[in-house]
C-alpha cells in the first residue's frame, strides 16, 4: 500500500518563499502610501522618502531572516 | 589562499577587507589633509562624501549636540558598511566584504552596546525600567508587554541587523553569480564551443546581469544607509526623554 509521495530536497526555499510573501504585502503598502502621501504634499517628500526606505528596510529584513534559514544545520530532518 | 597553513591565511573575502580598509584611510587622510575656508574641487567632492552621512543621517535623527558626541561610531559604521558593499559589484573583486557574517556581527554588536551605553548613561537604571516597563500602561499588562519588549529590544534589535546586511549582500552575490554563470554557459558553451542556437539565451542572461548590476548597486548604498540609520534611531530611542 502506498503510504504517500515522498519529498526529497530541503524545505528552505519554501521557507523563504512564505516568508516573501508577507514582505512583499508590507513593502507594498508601505510604498503606496508614499507615493499617496507625496501626492498630497509634494513639500514633504525628502522626509517621506526617508521613511520610506527605513520601513522597507525593517520589513523586508523578515524574508532575509528566512534566507538565513537555508544556512542553519539543522541536525536532523524534521517531519518523519 | 595566502599564507595558507599558517595561523596568518588569508582567503579572497579577507584580502577584500584589507584593501577596503587601505583605501579607505587613504581617501580620508588625503582628503582631509589641508582644508582651506574656500575648498577646491577635490575638497569639495570630500565635503560631499562626508556631509551627506553627517547631515542627513546622524545630525538629523539625534540632533546637534548629541549627533556629535556618537558622531564618530556612526560615520565610522557607515563608512566601513560602504566600502565593503561596494566591492560587491567592482569587476575583478566581484564579493562584498559583509557577504560573510564577521564585519555585520561586529557592527551590529558594535550599535547594540552604543545604545545601551548611551542610555545608561542618560538615565541610569531608569533605562531598563523604562525600556522594559513602558510607563503610562495599566499594571496587568505588563504580563504580557514585558517579555515582547525585551525580546524586541535586546534580541531581535542586534540579530535583525546582522542579519539584513548580510543576507542583503549574500543573495546579491548568488545572483548575480549565477547570471554571470549562466551567460558563461549558454554563450561560451553552447553557442561557440558546440554551435547550438539555444545559447542565444545568453544574451537574456547577460541583460539580467546588468539590471542585477544596477540593482546591487542601489541595494549596496542603500543598506549602509539603512544601518547608520537604525543605529542612530536605537541611540535616540534610549536618550529619549519619555524613556
Amino acid at each position: 500500500m502506498a503510504t504517500g509521495i515522498d519529498v526529497v530536497g530541503q524545505l528552505a526555499p519554501l521557507a523563504f518563499g512564505l516568508a516573501a510573501i508577507g514582505s512583499g504585502i508590507g513593502v507594498g503598502i508601505i510604498v503606496g502610501k508614499t507615493i499617496e502621501s507625496v501626492a498630497r504634499q509634494p513639500e514633504l517628500q525628502g522626509r517621506l522618502q526617508t521613511l520610506m526606505f527605513l520601513g522597507i528596510a525593517l520589513t523586508e529584513a523578515l524574508a532575509f531572516i528566512a534566507v538565513g534559514v537555508a544556512y542553519i544545520p539543522f541536525p536532523a530532518p524534521i517531519l518523519p | 589562499m595566502l599564507f595558507a597553513g599558517t595561523p596568518f591565511a588569508l582567503n579572497r573575502i579577507e584580502l577584500i577587507r584589507l584593501l577596503v580598509l587601505a583605501l579607505l584611510l587613504v581617501f580620508l587622510l588625503v582628503g582631509t589633509r589641508r582644508l582651506k575656508l574656500v575648498p577646491g574641487r577635490g575638497q569639495v567632492v570630500t565635503e560631499f562624501i562626508l556631509g551627506f552621512p553627517r547631515n542627513s543621517i546622524v545630525i538629523d535623527t539625534l540632533g546637534e549636540k548629541d549627533g556629535r558626541r556618537f558622531m564618530p561610531i556612526l560615520m565610522t559604521v557607515f563608512f566601513v558598511t560602504i566600502g565593503m558593499n561596494l566591492t560587491g559589484i567592482i569587476p575583478g573583486l566581484q564579493i562584498a566584504g559583509t557577504s560573510i557574517i564577521g564585519i555585520p556581527l561586529i557592527e551590529a554588536v558594535i550599535l547594540y552596546v552604543v545604545f545601551i551605553y548611551a542610555g545608561i548613561k542618560k538615565h541610569g537604571g531608569g533605562f531598563f525600567k523604562a525600556s522594559l516597563f513602558p510607563p503610562g500602561v495599566p499594571w496587568p499588562l505588563y504580563i504580557l508587554l514585558t517579555p515582547v519588549e525585551f525580546v524586541s529590544t535586546f534580541i531581535v534589535r542586534p540579530i535583525s541587523l546582522t542579519l539584513r546586511l548580510l543576507m542583503n549582500l549574500v543573495a546579491g552575490h548568488m545572483l548575480l553569480a549565477l547570471c554571470w554563470a549562466a551567460t558563461q554557459f549558454f554563450l561560451i558553451t553552447l553557442l561557440v564551443t558546440q554551435g547550438q542556437p539555444l545559447g542565444l539565451l545568453g544574451l537574456g542572461t547577460f541583460a539580467f546581469g546588468v539590471v542585477f548590476f544596477g540593482l546591487e548597486l542601489f541595494v549596496a548604498l542603500l543598506q549602509a544607509y539603512v544601518i547608520t540609520i537604525l543605529g542612530a534611531i536605537y541611540i535616540q530611542l534610549s536618550l529619549a526623554d519619555e524613556h
